[in-house]
């Protein structure tokens, strides 16, 4: 009697053991592989991703107004400069025009968007002047000061107008540029100083997205 | 060998051979050494005078510009900016106070930096030091020289005339050679052959 008491209770371990072992395994593949893992993009994970971009509404350089919305869609470039910059914006506008000649037919949809930090001096006369020298493709915007402050908040980009010695004023601003995708949303960073390669990859990828 | 005796002296001239044409004759008379000579001249030709043709250098006292350029600019640009290398030969300090270029009419010395994905850039009222024995490189996203208020577009392949004064070597005149749109200088392999 005492030996088969003990052998059922080991019997139902032995059940419970099993069952915490199966549930166990299934959790496991549920939360790795299964329909409750955490979306990966070769290897980078695209959650946590901050909140950059949103709504603005800008002027752009053949005098139109337009919002975000008009560039939802395709995916899209976005980066700040201005017109009196010696050399930042136009090595970035230089090497997104060889970019996108790299890249070619593929490149067809994508949309550079070159937003000012400077909009008293940078007209949509002056961006339009300043823009024949590079890609197409390539969109300039402008607006009031309050329109821009806006986008650059929107982007969580850094733009400061600081008076210079000889009377005028130059402008700090973010050298990165900002990949977003045909929603809207925020893809990555190409860095002022990112290697040729590792630029056309991540056009490549946003294009391909 | 009578070979030698017209390539001495040309030979010598091109690599300054420290050795005597008698040597040297014994030299070239061994077909290796020639076949040596001439992979050397060949070289030479090849990679040295090109270089030599473009790089262009001006001096002031102990104060030596090497290449000057600057960045070509897009339409309706209204600043610009250019790049030397200085070389202080001297055994005092010296300083880069101010500048001029023909299609500018207000030039400063600038410098820039990136910091936190921000660029800056400032002026540098006080100018750029140049260290006794000591080397300057201006270049993209550093030292530059700031060409404002430009009276018309710099074009790639021209050349602007220009001024460099330097607190104690004086005045220099130099000539900015104009490479393209967003050169990167030659250090960096910016040059588009
Ligand atoms: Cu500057």
């Amino acid at each position: 009697m005492q030996t088969l008491k003990i052998i059922r209770y080991a019997a139902w371990a032995m059940v419970a053991g099993l069952i915490f072992f199966t549930a166990a395994i299934v959790l496991g593949w549920w939360r790795v592989d299964g329909p409750g893992r955490v979306p990966t993009n070769g290897g980078i994970e695209i959650k946590g991703l901050p909140q950059i971009g949103g709504p603005f509404t800008l002027v752009n350089h053949h005098g139109k107004t337009v919002t975000d919305k008009d560039f939802l869609g395709k995916p899209m470039l976005v980066f700040f400069g201005f017109t009196y910059c010696p050399d930042v914006c136009p090595t970035t506008l230089f090497e997104t025009t060889t970019r996108l000649q790299k890249i070619g037919a593929e490149a067809r949809d994508l949309q550079v968007l070159f937003i000012t930090a400077d909009p008293d001096r940078d007209t949509p006369e002056q961006l339009a002047l300043y823009l024949q020298s590079f890609d197409p493709r390539i969109v300039g915007l402008t607006g009031t000061q309050e329109q821009v402050d806006a986008a650059v908040l929107a982007y969580k980009a850094y733009a400061k107008k600081v008076p210079s010695e000889g009377g005028g004023y130059t402008v700090d601003h973010t050298a990165s540029v900002f990949l977003m995708d045909r929603n809207g949303r925020f893809m990555g960073l190409i860095d002022y100083h990112e290697q040729e390669a590792s630029a056309l990859a991540k056009m490549r990828r946003l294009i391909a997205k | 060998m009578r070979i030698s005796d017209q390539g001495c002296p040309m030979t010598r001239f091109l690599l300054s051979a420290p050795e005597s044409c008698e040597r040297s004759r014994k030299h070239f008379s061994i077909s290796r050494g020639w076949i040596g000579r001439f992979a050397i001249l060949f070289i030479f030709l090849t990679v040295a005078l090109p270089h030599l043709a473009m790089a262009h250098d001006f001096t002031v006292g102990d104060i030596m510009i090497d290449h000057p350029w600057a960045r070509a600019t897009p339409t309706g640009a209204k600043v610009a900016g250019g790049y030397v290398t200085i070389e202080n030969f001297g055994n005092k300090p010296d300083r880069l106070i101010s500048a001029t270029m023909e299609a500018s009419k207000q030039v400063e010395l600038h410098e820039m930096s990136l910091t936190d994905g921000v660029m800056r850039m400032r002026g540098l009222p006080t100018g750029i030091l140049v260290p006794a024995g000591g080397r300057i490189e201006m270049k993209p996203g550093g030292f530059h020289i700031m060409f404002l208020d430009l009276q018309r577009q710099l074009r790639q392949g021209e050349k602007v005339a220009g001024t460099l004064i330097f607190e104690r070597a004086g005045i220099v005149q130099i000539e900015f050679q104009v490479d393209a749109i967003g050169a990167l200088g030659s250090a960096s392999g910016g040059h588009q052959h």
